[in-house]
């Protein structure tokens, strides 16, 4: 193994870690709220299978990202009423996203799937930085919606921890009775970053579905939804270490194509289900270290994570 | 109208809860340049009316008049900007923020990015011109109660707050550092602003307030000059009836060692260190007070000697048994009953009923355990005595714990407790937050127990409790003990310095 096989694979862990990087970035705003939304998956492929289905009839793939992005932003509402007004369970709400999700877009999808030639959205290598020996094309030779993601994790980063509506963001999902005492409109601000956490849990789906795996099958997140909610607590809820998650897991995820063609596993063709296998058990193994880390760093989820806040209830 | 020079006024405010009526047409008011103390018993509705001051309860009925203006609040936000501002019973700071960020949180004014230097110094200002040092750069978490309790004011202050309410703000405090609160409360009343002041510390009402008024089961039982009234009097308003303040402690007669610590180790839940060579002995008869701040290791030692937290090095016995490492059944084989802090929570199981949390203990032996089974009739009548000799208020044994009021609560544990008649009992702030009422019968049912030959370790943050109770007085600080003084030969300005982490006096011997 040499070095262009290392640029190959960490520049195809950013590709394919993109989508699972919006949908964690999502998470990371609607959790920071206090508000755990255990529907991503769901979210994910509804987003994925609008905007594949938007892209082809319309024959532009941005309108179909929008169509993604409002998609996810209308199913996170249907949870946010649900469990911000009507304080149900949040994690039973949560699941009951994923279900719908999962069985709404395979009926919506079913016409898709025979359909190969959606427009998909434009791969850009960067004029003068792609050609730059091994940082090229790791970071400068891909699709749009890649650079997006690698923007989205510093201006997320920026947003909550340098910025005042960042300030009052983790505010709310720490102590959301100070911010009330505060003038902050607790249920108000919940609402919107649980709505945001969704669009881009759907524009992580539509990322997949018109850049980086381009087209639509049944399930084809395949347990993103749930491996973004693993990174956000492996990244302690700052952007910047769910980028790094991400893109790790995009590039173990790739792994098992290259694998494929060493001796040993051509040998052993049932290897492969087990390199397939890798990316969810290093999802585990970096929970297990990170839950140990945070613990003595004294970095833990938001204190009022998944708790409904009443002004005249009494707290603690 | 007269009423025209009140900062504040209040007026046949009423607030209903489910099932209680927490204030029944009260009427207040405050002057400028005026500090106005609010007394009553627990549940007497003086946060509710507080609350319903910077709006965060809408009451039922009842006007609220600022500088003779009719205001009408729809959320604190409405009240911060007529100038009310509130410092809460429970401390409303975000733990993993800064200082500075806790000030400057819901501000609107200030800049979209963050500016941490311009923040800063906007709260070293204010607290200069107060006397409210604080680092604008700690984080919540890292500060004592007593810094944090500045934040909250600072807080206030700089929404340009001119009535100012403190909730119980010295419950918490060293004497020292509510010498200095009140030096600031006066330079805000000489600055003209209205304070308002809830307390269950009689003295330094006396001391501090102009005026008081008092609510009694949600009504105002009196509005007086504090000038001139006594403690008693005060109490007999709030309770409805005579208080007495003194206890006739007979002199200590001292048995043998029943508990002994020989350096013992601990660490918190963040893994730091939290106890570091703790040494000390309870004989049989005698009380030992714990001074020290909260969360100078305090609350990791009861749960050391209960068998709670594991220790990391040191040695304990209970009565001559070495107890060391064992899990909390054997250390109550052993004799320890334990009290703790948190009476809803550890101390309580909030859904079962007062006969099933008195029986926590004695469920196990005959007459209540058989095997695995429990006898609910002996639980009856047992929880029926119990009820009758510690004089618990509650509707029935069958009412569920978490109804009862936090006095009657800590009346539960301790008969259960008490009644496993211990070799040591270990109590952690027993009256925190009780009333005058309460506070005086859980003391006595201490100094009975400890006249009756057990062996009491008193962990407290209040100074006044542990030198009305104790025997030996024990200062911690960091984890490690300070100094060691007789309650006779101990003084509260000495005690408290050590507290503070302060050096060893002159007549400070340490062990
Ligand atoms: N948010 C709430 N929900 C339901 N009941 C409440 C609430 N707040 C207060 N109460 C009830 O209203 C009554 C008055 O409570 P309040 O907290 O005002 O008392 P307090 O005088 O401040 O007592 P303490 O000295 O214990 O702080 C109590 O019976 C209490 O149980
Ligand atoms: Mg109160």
């Amino acid at each position: 193994m040499d070095l262009s096989f290392f640029v190959v694979l960490l520049a195809a862990g950013i590709r394919y870690g993109t989508g699972t990087l919006f949908a964690t970035i999502g998470e990371i705003f609607a959790e920071r709220a206090g508000v755990l939304n255990v529907g991503i998956e769901g979210m994910m492929l509804m987003g994925a299978v609008t905007a594949y289905g938007a892209a082809y009839y319309t024959g532009n793939p941005w309108l179909g990202l929008l169509v993604a992005l409002i998609v996810g932003g209308v199913m996170a509402l249907l949870h946010a009423f649900v469990t911000i007004t009507l304080r149900a369970d949040q994690v039973v709400s949560g699941l009951a996203l994923t279900l719908l999700g999962a069985g709404l877009s395979a009926v919506i999808g079913a016409p898709l799937v025979e359909v190969r030639d959606a427009p998909q959205l434009p791969a850009f290598p960067i004029p003068g930085l792609a050609q730059i020996p091994i940082l090229g094309p790791i970071f400068f030779d891909h699709n749009v919606i890649v650079y997006i993601g690698l923007l989205a994790a510093p201006i997320a980063w920026w947003y909550i921890y340098r910025t005042r509506p960042g300030m009052e963001l983790r505010a709310i999902g720490e102590y959301p009775a100070a911010a009330d005492v505060l003038g902050i409109a607790v249920i108000r601000q919940r609402y919107l970053y649980v709505i945001f956490g969704g669009m881009l849990a759907g524009l992580g789906g539509a990322a997949l579905s018109l850049a980086i795996t381009p087209l639509w099958v049944e399930g084809m997140t395949a347990g993103q939804g749930w491996i973004a909610l693993g990174l956000v607590i492996f990244a302690s809820w700052n952007p910047l270490r769910a980028a790094l998650g991400a893109y790790l897991f995009g590039a173990i995820g790739r792994l098992p194509l290259d694998l494929q063609n060493l001796p040993l596993f051509l040998a052993n063709p049932q290897l492969g289900y087990f390199a397939r296998m890798l990316p969810y058990l290093f999802v585990i193994l970096l929970m297990i270290i990170s839950a140990r880390g945070n613990m003595r760093r004294r970095i833990g989820a938001p204190a009022a994570l998944g708790q409904p806040y009443v002004r005249e209830e009494r707290g603690a | 109208m007269p009423d025209a020079t009140y900062a504040v006024e209040m007026r046949d405010i009423t607030k209903r809860f489910p099932g209680v009526l927490a204030n029944d047409h009260v009427n207040f008011g405050a002057q400028a340049g005026e500090v106005h103390a609010l007394l009553g018993e627990n549940g007497a509705g003086k946060s509710t009316l507080m609350n319903v001051l910077c709006g965060l309860y809408r009451p039922e009925a009842g006007a609220i008049l600022i500088d003779g203006q009719p205001v009408h609040f729809h959320s604190p936000r409405d009240a911060i900007q007529s100038g009310v501002g509130m410092v809460h019973q429970h401390f409303m700071l975000v733990q993993s923020q800064s200082v500075a960020e806790n000030v400057f949180l819901g501000v609107r004014n200030a800049s979209f990015s963050l500016r941490s230097q311009q923040m800063a110094a906007a709260v070293q200002k204010i607290g200069d011109q107060y006397g409210l040092p604080v680092d604008p750069n700690a984080k919540i978490w890292q500060l004592s109660v007593g810094e944090q309790q500045r934040v909250e004011i600072i807080k206030i202050l700089y929404r340009g707050a001119r009535i100012l309410v403190l909730d119980e703000p010295t419950a918490v405090l060293t004497p020292q550092e509510s010498e200095m609160l009140f030096q600031t409360l006066r330079a805000m009343k000489n600055d003209g602003k209205t304070i308002i002041f809830i307390s269950h510390k009689l003295e330094e009402v006396i001391s501090i307030a102009d005026n008081v008024t008092v609510l009694r089961a949600g009504k105002v039982a009196a509005t007086t000059p504090a000038k001139g009234m006594t403690k008693a009097q005060l109490a007999s308003l709030m309770v409805g009836r005579q208080v007495f303040f003194q206890f006739d402690k007979a002199p200590a007669k001292l048995g043998e060692v029943r508990l002994a610590l020989a350096g013992v180790e601990a660490q918190d839940d963040k893994f730091l260190p939290a106890l570091r060579g703790v040494s000390l002995e309870v004989r049989s008869g005698e009380i030992v007070g714990i001074a020290g701040v909260a969360g100078n290791g305090q609350r990791e030692l009861a749960e050391t000697v209960t068998g709670l937290r594991k220790l990391t090095a040191g040695k304990i016995t209970v009565a001559g048994r070495d107890v060391t490492g064992s899990p909390p059944l054997v250390m109550i084989d052993a004799g320890i009953a334990y009290v703790p802090e948190d009476r809803h929570h550890t101390g309580t199981a909030p859904n079962l009923s007062v006969a099933e949390n008195l029986a926590l203990k004695a469920y196990r032996k005959p007459p209540i355990g058989h095997g695995a089974l429990i006898a609910p009739d002996a639980m009856q009548t047992s929880a029926v005595d119990l009820i009758r000799a510690f004089d618990i208020s509650t509707p029935g044994p069958q009412t569920p714990a978490r109804k009862l009021s936090g006095g009657n609560l800590q009346k539960v544990i301790l008969a259960r407790e008490i009644s496993a008649e211990p070799q040591v009992l270990i109590a952690a702030s027993p009256t925190r937050g009780l009333d005058i009422g309460a506070t005086e019968s859980v003391r006595k049912l201490l100094l009975a127990q400890r006249d009756e030959g057990a062996a009491i370790l008193l962990i407290s943050e209040d100074l006044d409790e542990i030198f009305a109770i104790s025997d030996r007085i024990v200062v911690m600080y960091e984890g490690s003990i300070m100094g060691e003084f007789p309650t006779a030969e101990a003084e509260i300005g000495q005690v408290g310095l050590l507290m503070a982490g302060g050096e060893h006096g002159a007549h400070a011997s340490a062990v």
